[in-house]
């Protein structure tokens, strides 16, 4: 757990250092330039284009596919269908291996591929791709919960397969997993409340929309491997998975990943990749892939749910009791949508002191389009009921909502998941409530036709993981640090210059770093989970740590003195004589043959057997989120005049990029609670996947005024007393919006995105029933 | 169906101050051009229909979605991607955008270059609200949108200052 990493020396800030500082974006120059290469700059001049081939519907029998017009056409080189990969089909996934290379005789979602055609160029595939023609009959899929959980549903995956659901008693239903976390006692809470409120909330599926499209690259190497170039949060699980898929080792698969150009989460776990494998390998030509944003809308999204929730209160305002039923909708496949879920579910309860709770969370499988990580994996679908709950106790105990919370949250290092694999805080999550309120201006009044809205969130990051660093001080006192986390926005190389500069002494514009390449850079298990500060931030200052030590005894022998009389401190050694720079030092150590200090430092965590997050918490992202509305009540429509942000962060280690991460991630969460929603029909087609029809927010949809906080009491396990901070904005971001437009409207709205159309029902239903 | 046989457009623009020439399938578009046949990539290829503002470059002076524009449109005039105004080291407008923050991922940050370089060329000092109206084509899903905003400003008030 995070006491495991925080018994390390994490350092202190120097005061003339770059951590802590507004150092610029390492590398913000080409991206702002445009010389940054994303996947889609590189040029390949030989390489093939591809086009996916796929049918309109969402779930159907493949009876045909006729390849042999399209084969004729201009230009194609290849048409790859399921009839040219091995039998059984090869299949992929991180805990179910259940998402086959391209559709196995039955397309499961709509956009899943049946044929890839590759061309000269791009028009040709995609006139060819026209061309395929497969017959199909369609089946009566099931495209939402309602369907998927009915006694007679339509079951996505096929139950008498023995390679998928083998031995599991789920095997005849939907539901992929199921998790309960429970303890105290419900029935007898529920005879001391005051008040218990009941309702049913739904939070519709969205979708990541990185403004980079998906790209794949494969080419085939000379040893008979790949190298496969992808924008991906994970080039280390891509290279294991496509490895284990076409019989190769890790040797032979090289997975280049360019800076994804955005990911939320949405580009960790393989899609189009294993399928061009196959292609490139087929074909034995370099194969190339480039989808636009709408594409990449139907390949990836995040779950959907259906909460319906319980919760006590006593008079004065206390939590007696939480239950909670949720669904989440997941797609056709696994992918990670069993750990959003059970991730999810586990912080269900909230940061509360809770004498009874229980949390009934199942993932459901239906024949959409996979659901992925996003942004707050699971948290934002429960703490829009859990929130929603707990304001609206407050509202009808006639108590401040603020303060009901002050009262009911757990204080530093006490449980809020109670039992054996127990939730403890593990920070001052109160005072981000405090300063979110004064920030907010909490207890001033307000105008006519405003409403506040206040909630909290909470995440768990990782559970476990394995982070290595290398770094190279060289001859000339720069260095270059190696580091698999992928860079997708949130600006880990950044922070890893910073830290590296001031470990090593070094003007951090002399530190190069290096990341994305599975060849040259050592494993790192994942970016995700905002785990990346504490983990690769870890390896990186232990890797820091081995040159110091290196360059020390290097040193004491080159000079004749004891190891033991010389201390170090960040870029420098200290001797009886005085103080020697680093980087002087190590040339000393270094000697006529001059070369370089390699360090390299490690960062391991176990995880927990039996846990249901497979492990204790490395720390925990705390969030206070407060959002002021002014409503029109005659349209419904609403301007979001105030919206405050504050997260408990450790430690800022680089302040400017805390605030873009911070504002970024509370516009995401805004646009998820009032605008954003995918759209399918009765054939489980995606009806909104373009830009123009899918919402996201713009600068006209930005709250007029946005303040973000941090809190910053320098306990976390990262360097530094650093924690994790990405998604703390996104977590609550709905219940608090939500709260602040019953508080102007007077109604309560259920279910997201809070559309003006939802509210002005709402508001005409409640003034209808008082009519009546 | 014409894939392959399709009429060839020879192109004469000036690109980025030069002159360029370059023959196309009459229906690809100037950001296919751009990035494909002169190797431009800085302006970036997202939502191809007009919504995202990626791929945003000036076309005569104005800004344009050059997805939406073909490139056998541009013969005989003149085109300004962000490598035509980039200069080493960074202009004040880009290193604004590092001070301020408003560079997260990057891949929309070019089109917002663009279109930022092109309101302050109508507008050379303008409101916060002014920028917002100005700059709501450009999407940026990390959500830069008030580091961006900041950059601009602060950019303007230093041109204003200096022309004084």
């Amino acid at each position: 757990m995070g006491d495991a990493l925080k018994a390390q020396e994490v350092g202190t800030l120097r005061p003339d250092g770059n951590v802590g500082t507004r150092t610029k974006r390492y590398g913000g120059l080409e991206r702002a330039s445009g010389a940054q290469k994303y996947a889609a700059d590189l040029d390949f001049p030989e390489a093939l284009q591809v086009a996916i081939v796929t049918i309109p519907v969402g779930c159907a029998d493949i009876l045909g596919v006729d390849t042999s017009e399209a084969e004729a056409m201009p230009g194609v080189v290849g048409v790859l269908t399921a009839a040219d990969l091995p039998s059984p089909m090869p299949r992929f996934g991180v805990s179910h291996k259940d998402r086959p290379v391209m559709a196995d005789g039955r397309v499961n979602f709509y956009g899943e591929p049946v044929a890839a055609v590759a061309a000269l160029t791009q028009e040709q595939a995609d006139a060819a791709a026209r061309a395929v023609t497969v017959d199909y009959r369609e089946l009566p899929g099931v495209y939402t919960l309602d369907a998927a959980l009915a006694p007679d549903a339509h079951l996505v995956q096929d139950p008498s397969d023995p390679t998928k659901r083998a031995g599991d008693p789920l095997r005849e239903t939907n539901v992929i997993e199921e998790q309960t976390i429970a303890w105290g006692d419900l029935t007898e809470q529920e005879a001391k409340a005051a008040l218990v409120v009941e309702d049913s909330y739904s939070y519709p599926m969205m979708t990541q929309f990185p403004i980079e499209p998906l790209a794949v690259i494969a080419e085939p190497t000379d040893a008979g491997g790949l190298t496969v170039y992808t924008p991906v949060q994970h080039p280390y699980l891509m290279q294991r998975i496509v490895a284990g898929l076409i019989g190769k080792t890790l040797t032979q698969v090289h997975v280049i990943a360019p800076d994804p150009g955005g990911g939320f989460g949405g580009k960790q776990i393989p899609k189009y990749e294993p399928l061009m494998a196959f292609l490139a390998l087929k074909l034995d030509r370099t194969v190339r892939l480039t989808l636009n944003l709408a594409e990449t809308t139907t390949a990836i999204r995040r779950a959907g749910a259906k909460v319906h929730a319980r919760t006590g209160f006593s008079a004065e305002g206390d939590i007696l009791f939480h239950h909670v039923v949720i669904d989440y909708q997941i797609g056709a496949y696994a992918d990670v949508a069993p750990r959003v879920m059970t991730k999810g579910s586990y912080v269900g309860g909230g940061p509360y002191r809770l004498p009874a709770c229980r949390i009934e969370a199942r993932a459901v499988l239906t024949n959409t389009p996979v659901s992925t990580a996003m942004r707050g994996y699971g948290a934002p679908q429960i703490s829009w009921a859990t929130e929603s709950q707990i304001t609206d106790g407050a509202r009808r105990l006639g108590l401040d909502p603020a303060r009901v919370r002050l009262r009911n949250l757990v204080d530093n290092g006490e449980e809020f998941v109670q039992g054996e694999f127990a939730g403890k805080a593990d920070g001052e999550w109160k005072e981000a409530v405090v300063k979110a309120m004064e920030l907010a201006g909490w207890d001033d009044p307000l105008p006519p036709n405003r409403g506040r809205g206040i909630a909290v969130g909470i995440k768990s990051s990782a559970t476990s993981g394995l982070s290595q660093s290398l770094v190279r001080l060289l001859y000339d006192g720069s260095a270059i640090v190696y580091a698999g986390t992928s860079d997708m926005g949130q600006g880990a190389r950044t922070i890893w210059a910073q830290t590296v500069a001031d470990e090593l002494g070094v003007p951090v514009g002399k530190v190069q770093v290096i990341s994305g390449d599975t060849d040259l850079v050592p494993f790192d298990l994942q970016t995700s989970a905002s785990r990346s500060t504490v983990f690769m931030g870890t390896a990186v200052l232990r890797a820091c740590r081995d040159v110091r030590r290196q360059v020390r005894e290097m040193y004491a022998e080159r000079v004749g003195a004891d190891p033991g009389d010389i201390d170090d401190e960040p870029g420098a050694l200290l001797t009886p004589e005085g103080a020697v720079t680093l980087d002087e030092a190590a040339r000393i150590g270094l000697g006529a043959l001059r070369g370089e200090v390699l360090g390299q430092g490690t960062c391991r965590l176990e995880g927990r057997k039996g846990h249901p997050l497979g492990g204790d918490a490395s720390f925990y992202e705390f969030n206070c989120t407060i959002s002021e509305v002014e409503l029109d009540r005659g349209t419904g429509q609403y301007v979001i005049t105030r919206h405050v942000s504050v997260s408990d962060v450790g430690t800022e280690l680089n302040p400017i990029q805390v605030v873009a991460q911070e504002e970024g991630g509370a516009i995401m969460g805004l646009g998820q609670a009032d605008m954003e929603q995918l759209v399918f029909d009765e054939h489980g087609r995606l009806l909104n996947a373009s830009a123009i029809d899918y919402r996201v927010p713009t600068y006209k949809d930005v709250p007029l005024e946005l303040l973000t906080g941090s809190v910053e009491n320098h306990d976390g396990p990262g360097p530094y007393g650093s924690k994790g901070m990405s998604e703390g904005p996104i977590l609550c971001t709905g219940a608090a919006l939500g709260a602040a437009v019953t508080a102007a409207a007077g109604v309560k709205v259920t279910d997201l995105p809070l559309t003006a159309e939802r509210i002005w029902r709402a508001t005409r239903a409640a003034a209808e029933g008082a009519i009546a | 169906m014409s894939v392959g046989t399709e009429s060839l457009v020879t192109v004469t623009a000036t690109i980025n101050g030069e002159p360029r020439t370059f023959t196309v399938p009459g229906h690809r578009t100037l950001l296919d051009a751009l990035r494909s046949e002169l190797g431009l990539t800085g302006t970036k290829s997202s939502c191809t229909e007009g919504e995202c503002g990626a791929c945003t470059v000036m076309l005569d002076g104005h800004a344009v979605n050059s997805c939406l524009v073909l490139a056998a449109e541009v013969d005989g005039h003149e085109v300004l991607t962000v490598e035509g105004v980039s200069v080493d080291g960074g202009t004040d407008l880009q290193q604004a955008f590092l001070e301020h923050g408003a560079v997260q991922c990057g891949f929309c940050i070019p089109g917002q270059v663009m279109s930022a370089e092109y309101l302050l060329s109508r507008n050379p000092d303008p409101s916060v609200q002014e920028i917002r109206d100005a700059m709501s084509g450009n999407l940026c899903r990390c959500a830069s949108y008030n580091r961006i905003v900041e950059a601009v400003r602060q950019t303007a008030t230093k041109r204003v200052s200096t022309r004084g």
